[in-house]
């Protein structure tokens, strides 16, 4: 019975491999993640199989959890709208790492973290667990605007943290050590189980103190960053479980949360280290020249007659502000309508233009964009050379040449753009003047030759360029 | 001791693995990536129906079902709002020549 499990753990690890691995495209990532969940079938089943309970009221206690469970993950996965997908990840997020850590927790009150490997990786388990738990909460809430929204920080911050850190550390210790360094300080009352509640505390108000900071635009990192841990916590609850199920999938996950990471980090030039220790770079610093600039001001019918006549190929640049004035569909629209009209079209997307890595592909994707007009920074900047028209949308930083200026201290200095300042035309579609997120002006406004603004709101905009295209 | 080195060797291979697996996935299927090998490390929920299996106390029978709920939530959630994610994804029009007038 031993082998069998073993054994259908070992085909469920098999098909979460493969299921990832179909995700490479768009093809059969469907297939993939259908794949993978039967993997989950599986392991569940063979579970169920061989588990003996120890009390008649265990199972009613798991099938009812399993349904509770069930049906709130399933109705909330069904509700969401495409642009709340970050706050929902973080949510999924957050409870798994809840579980993982409640698990471990129950390992050490049960007495079977006995050995020094139980116990160490037992004890990593909570930390990261408990940590990943409490952090996608607050997450959870800055992008649902519940509340912490924007950065919040306290004098002492690092301070606090460090020493809660510090008292992690020491507690662990006391557990290895059976109690014996909570003896020797004279605190006999802190026993291993009682320091490991502690922990568990300690580790899930540091998760709080570790996301207030960071603000809005930085998301992106705290979710690949938070998706890490948990996958991290699984792994380490793979070695007090002894099960290999755990372990590798774990372990994927782990790895696929450090990518992202890295890749958010890298996209937004800054080390993931003053993203998470100095929360949002200090916005603003822009008052130097105050002095009003003249800028190329359009309107949609001008947009349209350029669009129209002298525009062959065309890349639209989608930022989060169009999600934000729901302006997909008529994006979508003006995309067919300049195809009718015998034009190129393809879409220029930057790896943080969303809240979450991917996310305005999601975005793009839901309001009918073909997958195949969708590029990548990398893949698009060549293209903008040739480029007749870019249509920003709701977007600055992302395209901002300013990231380029060595001379230049700002927050979004290093950061890779979108390099549209290439193309023959540029029109932003924007409300205002207002510098984006960073707070850093845009030279590409003043150019009065190569860009036209065409103040609106996103989705407003959009339409009338549309309209005007049609009355051509 | 055993046990354990044949846990760290497969700890190494996975992360080997898994970094071999993600390098290859494409930046504008990232969110569904994210979602879905967040569903994966669900499976930690397998973890939680042992706790409540061996469980006899009333303490332990609580964290159980705490965490069997949350991981419920985590697996049935994850697979689910993924699948929904990739069905958006449609695939390429044809390309039907088009010509003017």
């Amino acid at each position: 019975m031993q082998a069998a499990t073993f054994l259908a753990y070992l085909v469920a690890a098999a098909l979460f491999i493969t299921g990832i691995r179909r995700l490479r495209t768009p093809e059969t990532a469907r297939s993939g993640n259908t794949l993978a969940a039967f993997g989950m079938i599986i392991a569940l089943v063979a579970t169920f199989l061989v588990t003996d309970v120890a009390t008649p009221l265990s199972w009613p206690l798991i099938g009812g959890g399993i349904l509770i469970g069930a049906v709130i993950g399933a109705v909330s996965a069904q509700r969401v709208p495409m642009t709340g997908m970050p706050q929902m990840v973080a949510a999924f997020n957050g409870v798994g790492g809840g579980c993982i850590a409640l698990v471990a927790l129950s390992e050490f009150y049960q007495g079977r973290a006995e050995t020094w490997v139980a116990a160490l990786t037992g004890l990593l388990t909570v930390i990261i667990g408990s940590l990943s738990f409490s952090g996608s909460v607050i997450a959870f809430s800055k992008l649902q605007e519940l509340a912490f929204s924007g950065s919040v920080v306290f004098p002492l911050q690092q301070v606090v943290n460090a020493l809660i850190f510090l008292s992690i550390l020491v507690l662990s210790a006391n557990v290895l050590a059976g109690g014996a360094i909570a003896q020797a300080l004279g605190l006999p009352f802190l026993d291993p189980l009682i320091s490991v509640y502690a922990i568990f505390v300690a580790s899930l108000v540091l998760g709080v103190l570790f996301v207030i900071p960071i603000g809005g635009a930085d998301m992106p990192i705290v979710i690949s960053l938070l998706n890490a841990f948990t996958g991290l916590a699984a792994a380490a609850s793979g070695f007090v479980l002894e099960n290999y199920a755990l372990l590798i999938g774990g372990t994927i996950v782990g790895a696929s949360g450090t990518i992202l990471t890295r890749n958010m980090s890298s996209a937004l030039g800054r080390p993931l280290s003053k993203i998470i220790f100095q929360g949002i770079a200090a916005a603003g610093g822009g008052d130097e020249d105050q002095e009003e600039k003249e800028v190329n001001e359009a309107s949609a019918e001008e947009v349209g007659s350029y669009l129209k006549d002298e525009a062959q190929k065309v890349v639209i640049v989608p930022g989060y502000g169009l999600a934000v004035a729901q302006a997909q569909g008529p994006m979508y629209e003006l995309m067919e309508l300049l195809e009718s009209e015998g034009k190129e079209v393809k879409f220029g997307i930057h790896p943080v233009a969303g809240r979450m890595p991917g996310h305005m592909n999601v975005l793009l994707t839901e309001a009918g964009v073909p997958y195949d007009k969708l590029y990548d920074m990398e893949d698009i900047n060549p293209e903008f050379e040739e480029t007749d028209a870019v249509i920003i949308v709701g977007a600055n930083d992302v395209v901002n040449p300013a990231a380029k200026d060595e001379e230049k201290d700002t927050a979004i200095s290093g950061m890779p753009i979108l390099e549209v300042e290439n193309a023959k035309k540029v029109i932003f579609v924007k409300r205002s003047l207002s510098p984006g997120f960073a707070g850093v002006d845009n030279p590409l406004f003043y150019d009065q030759d190569k860009t036209m603004m065409y103040f609106t709101d996103a989705k407003q905009g959009l339409q009338d360029i549309a309209e005007a295209l049609r009355n051509e | 001791m055993e046990q354990l080195l044949t846990q760290i060797a497969i700890f190494v291979i996975a992360a080997f693995l898994g970094w071999e697996l993600i390098s290859r996935v494409p930046n504008m299927l990232h969110t569904p990536l994210m979602s879905a090998t967040n569903a994966i490390h669900g499976i930690v929920l397998v973890g939680a129906i042992i706790v409540i299996a061996t469980a006899s106390d009333a303490f332990t029978l609580t964290i159980g079902f705490i965490a069997v709920v949350f991981g419920a939530m985590n697996v049935v959630g994850g697979f689910w709002v993924t699948n929904r994610m990739l069905g958006m994804f449609r695939p390429p029009k044809p390309r039907v020549m088009k010509r003017k007038g």
